[in-house]
């Protein structure tokens, strides 16, 4: 039951105000630049991106520093934002093909084509504290390195020769969109990885750990993960022909996985994967693995009831704003609610009290 | 290339490249050309999204990633010709000069305008580009193999 | 292209969409009623009213239909320019536009139980707009209302259909009136 309310209207001004004093910090110390923020906090205004759906490391960087940190807030604003914005269309199917490599790893081939690039990793790190950041760095020192000239096909193309990887089905060119129709199940494979990028990562990882413990358990490898910026051409109505109208760095996992094949399916090695804006490897990886569980059905697999494995379960929890929003609302006054739950214990204890007298 | 045969090939090179341009740095070069059109919005600048799509498996059904913001604006020049522009990110300026770059793309002043505006675009392009290889190239992985203790 | 044909958008398109939008929801909201719009100077023949409409309510996800009459290059590279919607058959439109006697209306989409929404919009262009004929009740009409329409019996059958059906816009010159599915008309 809900029941309107007036009153706290100064109180909630005044908590505003003290939440951008806050916000601000100890005025001693400088003020973060929106642009420090998207240079020196990339990481976190990638997550925002991917998270937020809408790809504008200023926008991200802005909402970084109004929500203090917190990347759910974040995440909520440049969500609430992307409604603002009109739809000029969408673009044509992104070719990561044509990728600018700042990372391209495989698990699985030493030698392929294109080599092993590992980019700005944390891979080899030892995971100690660096002191000299606390004193004020400077911009080190990075090598460089003839560049290379060739192609960097993709690792999948090799065993796509070879017939040992299942095929990918071509799908409608104008895919189903979450954000503008309620979401249906059984959900599309589009439907499923537009969910999955725009998921929570700490979901999503969690549910591709889950995959890798057993529940579900489908052996992938990462057959490439490559992280780089790609053109993004969109068909332009009034011109009649396709223009680039930017350019985005994504990261891109496909996973290749074993399969023993199954009634329809030869035995094979089947795929998973991730595509997720900016520089977001766990988040592209986790990606790849809850995609492939989630494709038990299409590939004839059983369904051993894992959390991976069940569409509702996943799909319905994986958007953080729309849990958050659920959760976080029950802090939210229930006075009325509240009212008649004590008003029912008491005439329980009440009866049964009775019941425990007359008993006796 | 294979695009050598479309007429629109070069209208689409130099769209693109004005669409990828950093605002401020377009904005310098522009106001250093100090080419002064007489225009008037057809469609004054707009901010918006376009939904970017990515395929399953890179090579399978299209799926929706999620949005990026673009700009939008066209312009007629005195002349009649008519300029659009699409360009990434939420600069109205960026999009006006884009739309008058791509409206004297198709005049006289074409010559004018590839050599003091596209020209200075394409070479600071083509340079970060190529530092960004060059450092990823350094990060690539020379394996040997070590003598193996087998007997 | 030429720059004519991309003129007559609305020259400051949030202020003139939320205007133009509430003249049309105060029309569907009160069927009957005939209300004046501006902001659009489309190609002929489209008039002012369905230019206002077309620019109002259409973008790339509002499929459009034009009848042979109205689907010349001008008013396409109109519509594509200003709204950016596509052009297409009348089985896929959520818009259309054209003669009362040139729409098929069997072949629009009168949306699905779970989404009745998911239905198409005619845009009716007529020579003459007025309240006097037939006589229209229901929701948003106190008593009774009258509006000139061009047919009785279709608009019957369509209401039957609730909450499914089709929704009427009639345009002429820079005037017009509604008819949503709710509109009960005799």
């Amino acid at each position: 039951m809900y029941v309107a309310v007036k009153g706290g209207e100064k109180a909630i001004d005044n908590a505003h105000a003290w939440l951008a004093e806050e916000r601000r910090g100890d005025t001693s110390v400088a003020e973060l630049s929106v642009a420090q923020i998207r240079e020196q906090l990339a990481l976190a205004v990638n997550r925002v991106m991917a998270e937020g759906s809408l790809y504008d490391p200023d926008l991200a960087a802005l909402a970084i520093k109004q929500s203090r940190g917190d990347l759910i807030e974040a995440i909520f604003l440049i969500r609430a934002y992307r409604t603002t914005l009109p739809r000029f269309g969408g673009s044509e199917s992104v070719d990561t093909e044509k990728m600018a490599c700042d990372r391209r790893v495989s698990a699985t081939f030493k030698d392929a084509p294109g080599g092993q690039v590992l980019g700005p990793t944390f891979d080899y790190t030892h995971r100690l504290l660096d002191f000299k950041l606390a004193a004020d760095g400077e911009a080190p020192q990075v090598q460089t390195a003839d560049t290379p000239t060739g192609e960097t096909p993709h690792i999948m193309s090799f065993l796509d020769r070879e017939n040992l990887i299942q095929d990918e089905p071509a799908g409608p060119e104008t895919p189903d969109d979450l954000t503008r129709a309620p979401l249906e199940l059984p959900a599309s494979r589009a439907l499923r990885l537009q969910s999955l990028t725009r998921g929570d990562e700490g979901f999503i990882l969690g549910m591709a750990y889950s995959t890798q413990r057993g529940y579900a358990r489908n052996h992938a490898f990462v057959a490439e993960l490559r992280i780089g910026a790609v053109p993004v051409e969109m068909d332009i109505p009034e011109l009649g022909f396709a223009v680039d109208i930017g350019e985005v760095t994504l990261t891109e996992c496909e996973t290749v996985n074993q399969f023993q094949g199954s009634k329809t399916e030869p035995p094979q090695f089947t795929r998973g994967y991730g595509l997720v804006f900016g520089m977001t490897e766990r988040k592209a990886i986790s990606m790849a693995l809850v995609d492939r569980a989630l494709r038990w059905k299409e590939l004839g697999e059983d369904n051993v009831g894992a959390p991976a494995q069940d569409e509702e379960f996943v799909l319905y929890h994986a958007d953080n704003i729309q849990a958050t929003g659920f959760l976080e609302h029950i802090k939210l006054p229930h006075y009325v609610d509240f009212q008649s739950e004590l008003e029912l214990i008491r005439k329980l204890r009440r009866e049964a009290q009775a019941m425990q007298e007359a008993a006796e | 290339m294979a695009e050598m045969n479309d007429p629109n090939a070069a209208r689409k090179t130099w769209m693109s490249l004005l669409a990828k341009s950093d605002a401020g740095v377009l904005a310098d070069i522009w106001a250093k050309a100090n080419i002064l059109p007489d225009f008037r919005f057809l469609r004054a600048p707009e901010i918006g999204g376009v939904m970017v799509r990515g395929r399953a498996g890179a090579v399978g059904a299209a799926f929706n990633l999620g949005e990026m913001t673009v700009t939008r604006c066209s312009v007629t020049l005195g002349s009649g010709a008519v300029g659009h522009a699409y360009v990434q990110g939420r600069d109205k300026k960026k999009a006006e000069i884009a739309a008058q770059v791509d409206a004297l793309m198709q005049t006289d002043l074409a010559a004018q305008v590839e050599a003091t505006v596209l020209a200075p675009l394409r070479n600071i392009a083509e340079t970060a580009k190529q530092a960004r290889a060059a450092k990823a190239a350094a990060t690539k992985v020379d394996f040997f193999t070590m003598v193996r203790g087998e007997d | 292209m030429q720059a004519a044909i991309l003129e007559g958008g609305f020259g400051d398109a949030p202020i003139d969409a939320a205007r133009a939008f509430r003249q049309i929801m105060t029309a569907t909201a009160q069927p009957g009623t005939i209300n004046k719009v501006a902001g659009a100077q489309p190609p002929k023949p489209l008039s002012i009213a369905a230019g206002v409409v077309l620019l109002t309510m259409c973008d790339p996800e509002t499929p459009v239909f034009l009848t042979p009459a109205f689907d010349t290059d001008d008013v396409r590279a109109w519509i594509t320019f200003h709204t950016s919607a596509p052009i297409t058959t009348a089985k896929n439109a959520a818009f259309a536009v054209g003669a009362w006697d040139d729409l098929p209306l069997h072949d629009f989409s009168i949306g699905t139980s779970e989404f009745p929404d998911r239905s198409a919009t005619l845009i009716v262009e007529t020579a003459h707009l007025s309240t006097t004929g037939a006589t229209l009740c229901g929701p948003g009409i106190k008593d009774m209302a009258t509006l000139s329409l061009p047919d009785v019996a279709a608009f019957q059958n369509n209401a039957l259909l609730f909450p499914l059906g089709l929704d009427f816009i009639f345009t002429c010159q820079s005037e017009l009136a509604a008819l949503p599915r709710t509109t009960k008309v005799s």
